[in-house]
């Protein structure tokens, strides 16, 4: 099996287009809409690399994103962001609470596979 | 100078001083940071167990912050400094430098409350655009839906493997991503001109704005000026648009000027000279004897024309806007600098006639007719102030001509057009931005 991926993301039409993006170059891709318990799918999955939307509902891509570099298991793990939110200060606080990379949407598939392959060295 | 008008001032110099943030201050004493705000900025008076709780949590006497003119002078003065990082030894001699020079004293405090007010004011605005909850949820939805679209119609176009199954899941997709960008572009271009109308209606906008909404109310047209039933006074009666005394103004000067206007080329006899014949304003000045700007603003206040007019200053300022359906005129100036409009100021007098059309804005195409023509009375050894009118007319009412149509914009922020030579800023329907 390739390596894991999880996709942390409520906009079903994305969910739809990245699975098949990151499918067809070799990855599994697992899915989660809720951001209050994507914390908790983290730790059941085990993810060689995090896909975290900003705004989700239940908890931010931020609180989560904090949340995860808090604990030493979670401290290098590639956590790469999509966000509508592309102002200097989100990417400031997102770079702050330690976040591997930031991408802002719409972005483009070559944008997202050539960020996956840089986070995990693939 | 009320000395009880300015405790708040004091309050806030001696906590500043004493290192406590507003809210650490009200937790102490048991008031909420809204409320301690508005103690400090002197808009709720303050006196009893709250005013000593606060003179003793700062560690001060309670007169010092009560105390009269003279005190609140020299802690508005400390204020000023302190954000100017002035000399600690300059600060001590505050007092000293009130006593000496009062008159100025007094005007540098006055100007360092003025910033401050001035501060706050852009502080707030700042903050209202930058979390209007409904404009931040629309962009956010228009994003997140622009990057589903990309992303599918990215993969249909660059996989020629894609199964059938996959292909027609994500035509779908596309499909009902672009219905949703359709509805949630046209809900926040509503909610943006919602605002727009709700903050003109409220704040009345610039004088300028107010003469829009003023001559928007009425069409652009007054007949009982034009047939000499009512006089200006009696048309600026019940104005609600005209909300200020500079609107008002505004309103007054040009409302005159089209009554005169009106005298020397009535409306009824214009639409007799202009026959079935193509549209020429040179030879209709002629024929009325009237210079061209003036003929241009005649064409222009004719209804059933519907033809758009923009004079400006030598500034580029707009002094007056009568839009036209499919040419978009900058409500705040700094139009395109292409326009014929501003070319007209090279030469003034020359009439010039170009047909143009709009990037971005379908296949209208307009005619414009400009020229540039002194305004007020010659006089000796001074240049003359020249404004330029510019008549805007759909293509379909005026003269043939095989020229091509020039391409301008309407402003460089809006503008898709590539590599324009008059460019002032980047587009936000460009990469550049």
């Amino acid at each position: 099996m390739g390596k894991r991926v999880l996709l942390v993301e409520d906009e079903p039409n994305i969910i739809e287009a990245i699975t098949f993006l990151l499918s067809r170059e070799g990855w599994h891709v697992d899915t989660h809409s809720d951001g209050a318990t994507a914390v908790d799918k983290v730790r059941d999955l085990a993810p060689d690399l995090l896909m975290l939307d900003h705004m989700l509902p239940g908890k931010s891509g931020l609180d989560i994103l904090t949340e995860l570099r808090s604990d030493s298991d979670y401290a290098a793990l590639p956590i790469l962001m999509l966000t509508a939110r592309g102002q200097m200060r989100d990417r400031a606080q997102a770079e702050e609470a330690g976040v591997s990379r930031f991408m802002t949407k719409p972005f483009s598939n070559t944008e997202v596979l050539n960020a996956v392959r840089d986070l995990t060295y693939t | 100078m009320a000395s009880e008008g300015l405790t708040g001032s004091r309050i806030r110099e001696r906590r500043i001083i004493a290192g406590f943030k507003q809210a650490d201050l009200a937790r102490k004493i048991g008031i909420s940071a809204s409320y301690l705000n508005l103690i400090e900025h002197n808009r709720r008076r303050i006196g009893g167990k709250l005013l000593l709780d606060i003179a003793a949590t700062l560690g001060v006497e309670a007169s010092a912050l009560t105390e009269g003119a003279e005190a609140a002078l020299i802690a508005s003065l400390r204020e000023s400094a302190a954000g100017a990082s002035i000399a600690t030894n300059e600060l001590d001699r505050a007092e000293e430098f009130a006593g000496r020079f009062p008159g100025w004293a007094e005007v540098l405090s006055a100007a360092h409350r003025r910033i401050s007010g001035l501060e706050r004011t852009v502080e707030t605005l700042n903050d209202r655009m930058a979390h209007d909850p409904q404009v931040a949820a629309s962009v956010h939805e228009l994003l997140t839906t622009a990057a589903a679209i990309r992303s599918t119609a990215s993969i249909l176009a660059e996989d020629k493997t894609i199964t059938e199954e996959w292909r027609d899941r994500f035509h779908a997709n596309i499909d009902q991503d672009s219905r949703r960008l359709s509805d949630s572009s046209k809900a926040l271009v509503g909610y943006l001109d919602a605002t727009e109308h709700a903050s003109d209606a409220q704040t009345g906008g610039s004088p300028q704005d107010e003469l829009d909404a003023f001559l928007e109310a009425h069409d652009y047209s007054f007949p009982s000026l034009e047939d000499g039933s009512a006089d200006v006074d009696t048309v600026l009666q019940d104005t609600p648009q005209l909300a200020s005394v500079a609107a008002q103004h505004i309103a007054r000067k040009t409302l005159e000027r089209l009554q005169s206007d009106a005298k020397r080329v009535a409306l009824v006899t214009l639409r007799d000279a202009l026959g079935a014949d193509p549209l020429d304003p040179i030879s209709l000045a002629r024929s009325f004897d009237v210079p061209v700007s003036l003929m241009l603003r005649r064409l222009a206040a004719m209804p059933d024309l519907q033809t758009g007019l923009v004079v400006c200053d030598r500034s580029g300022s707009f002094v007056f806007r009568k839009p036209v359906s499919g040419f978009a005129i900058p409500r705040f100036g700094a139009a395109c600098p292409l326009w014929p409009l501003f070319d007209v100021f090279a030469l003034p007098g020359q009439v010039a006639r170009r047909r143009v059309q709009q990037v971005g804005r379908g296949s209208a195409e307009f005619d414009c007719f400009a020229v540039a023509e002194a305004a007020g009375q010659a006089t000796y050894n001074s240049a003359p102030l020249v404004q330029a009118t510019m008549l805007i007319v759909p293509v379909t009412t005026t003269f043939d001509t095989a020229q091509d149509a020039l391409e301008v914009g309407s402003t460089c922020r809006v503008c898709a057009r590539s590599k324009c030579p008059g460019r002032r800023e980047p587009s936000i329907l460009s990469e550049g931005f």
